[in-house]
């Protein structure tokens, strides 16, 4: 009875709101945070995966070695021009194909994701690194220290405070890529709002706008913070490097 | 990989070529002019303009393109504002380039060494002379390649105009493949249109990059 009368007195209180009442409706609101969490957390996974291989590979691109740079550069431009819609589209379709097994939608998600930060990584990584001044790593080398020694004890500490903001950056892209999981049947934010919208097609045909508006705002409410953040180390990073 | 399907195709994606090739560059267009207006009512200060700047970067910048084509194009009519695909797409992608946009203008004009300023002044130069002899040439050439990254960015996120049905690349390869499953050969046309367009743009942009870097060098 409660249930019933309700929407309908507010609907009847305010007909600009009448849309709005549906996000709070029932448990759309705890469903929509689950699909956000769903999608944060193959941001999440893909960023775990992602980092550590584009630190290696970045590393790598600061050896004289040609072959390696010449090759490591052409996978890094790969998904610098590829859209990243098109990275999921061939991850989505070639994976289950080529390699003959079934991958749900999450997994083509995070491993399409995961490639493609470990190529951002790897420059965000081989810029910092070069940033470092020739006579820190000639002092370095003066000293004795082997390659390793160098990275771990000259180049990395002096770098990290330029990766870091970057890195951050690069989660807010992330985040926001998700949004194209429902292209590829992933249970997202976005399509939980669109379930949403169609079971109350006939009692709020406004539903659209609000639940848009809605997940709109989760998305800014997830990754402002993050820009900020990134902003502020940034600066911080830029301030100490000049003073 | 079936040649004849290739074939078949082909004038389909050519079309698709074009759409993607329009929108973006009208979107590239739209997005610098609304960027430059952005940067200058931040820069000068510019009462409820540049407060309005500020919240129109921070909100598209850290919002997914398809949540806002959708709320756009599916949420707006039931406000009673009405309007179609290509509309949307164009304004959509115009705003979220602009907020970018804006960031590069910022950069470039930011980046302007203060000394150049204060010799301008003390050679008695009016502010439009200014303009015109320091701050534009100097500002113009350290934000091009911020620029050219962007309007990159515009191009690839194009791809997204696809929720909304616009007959672009994406869209085109996504029909074809839940008509005729030719999986494999549609995805090779789709990423070789993409590879013709971006790969001469990211080309340039590594040039411009190099040059500007060079152009600064000189001046420190």
């Amino acid at each position: 009875m409660v249930h019933s009368v309700l929407p309908e007195a507010m609907s009847l209180a305010s007909t600009a709101q009448a849309g709005f009442t549906v996000i709070f409706t029932g448990d759309n609101f705890t469903r929509l945070l689950v699909g956000l969490w769903t999608s944060i957390s193959i941001a999440g996974l893909a960023l775990i995966i992602g980092i550590p291989l584009g630190v290696i590979l970045g590393a790598l691109r600061t050896l004289p070695n040609p072959v390696l740079r010449v090759v490591l550069r052409i996978y890094l431009e790969c998904f610098r021009i590829l859209p990243t819609l098109v990275v999921l589209f061939l991850a989505y379709y070639i994976l289950p194909a080529e390699f003959n097994v079934q991958v749900s939608g999450p997994t083509v998600a995070v491993v399409a994701f995961g490639l493609w930060v470990s190529a951002e990584i790897s420059d965000i990584v081989r810029g910092a690194l070069v940033s470092v001044s020739d006579h820190q790593v000639d002092a370095g080398k003066a000293l004795g220290m082997s390659g390793l020694q160098l990275l771990r004890y000259v180049r990395l500490p002096q770098s990290i405070n330029l990766m870091i903001p970057a890195t951050i950056n690069l989660a807010t892209r992330v985040i926001k890529t998700t949004s194209l999981l429902l292209l590829i049947s992933v249970i997202d934010v976005v399509t939980v709002g669109q379930q949403i919208m169609e079971s109350n097609r006939m009692s709020h045909p406004d539903a659209a706008f609000w639940v848009y508006g809605f997940i709109f705002l989760l998305y800014f409410i997830v990754c402002w913070p993050l820009s900020k953040l990134a902003q502020m180390l940034e600066h911080r990073a830029k301030e100490r490097n000049n003073g | 990989m079936d040649w004849s399907v290739i074939a078949a195709s082909l004038p389909k994606f050519v079309h698709a070529f074009g759409v993607t090739l329009w929108l973006s560059a009208v979107s590239v267009i739209l997005a610098t002019l609304l960027g430059l207006v952005l940067a200058v009512c931040r820069d000068y200060k510019i009462p409820v303009l540049s407060q309005i700047s500020i919240a129109v970067e921070e909100l598209f910048r850290n919002t997914p393109l398809l949540i806002q084509l959708f709320f756009m194009y599916y949420g707006f009519p039931s406000i009673g504002i009405k309007m179609n695909a290509e509309a949307c797409a164009i304004i959509g992608m115009a705003i979220l380039g602009g907020a970018y946009m804006s960031g590069a203008f910022q950069g470039g004009f930011g980046g302007i060494p203060t000394v150049q300023i204060e010799s301008a002044r003390a050679l008695g130069l009016s502010i439009p002379q200014m303009i015109r002899y320091v701050t534009l040439p100097q500002g113009l050439t350290r934000s091009v390649p911020a620029i050219a990254a962007n309007a990159i960015f515009i191009v690839k996120e194009t791809s997204i105009f696809t929720v909304i049905a616009v007959p672009e690349l994406t869209n085109t390869a996504r029909d074809l493949i839940g008509l005729y499953y030719h999986t494999n050969e549609y995805l090779l046309e789709l990423v070789i249109a993409y590879a013709i367009i971006l790969i001469p743009l990211s080309v340039v942009l590594t040039l411009l990059e190099r040059r500007v870097r060079r152009g600064s060098f000189r001046t420190a």
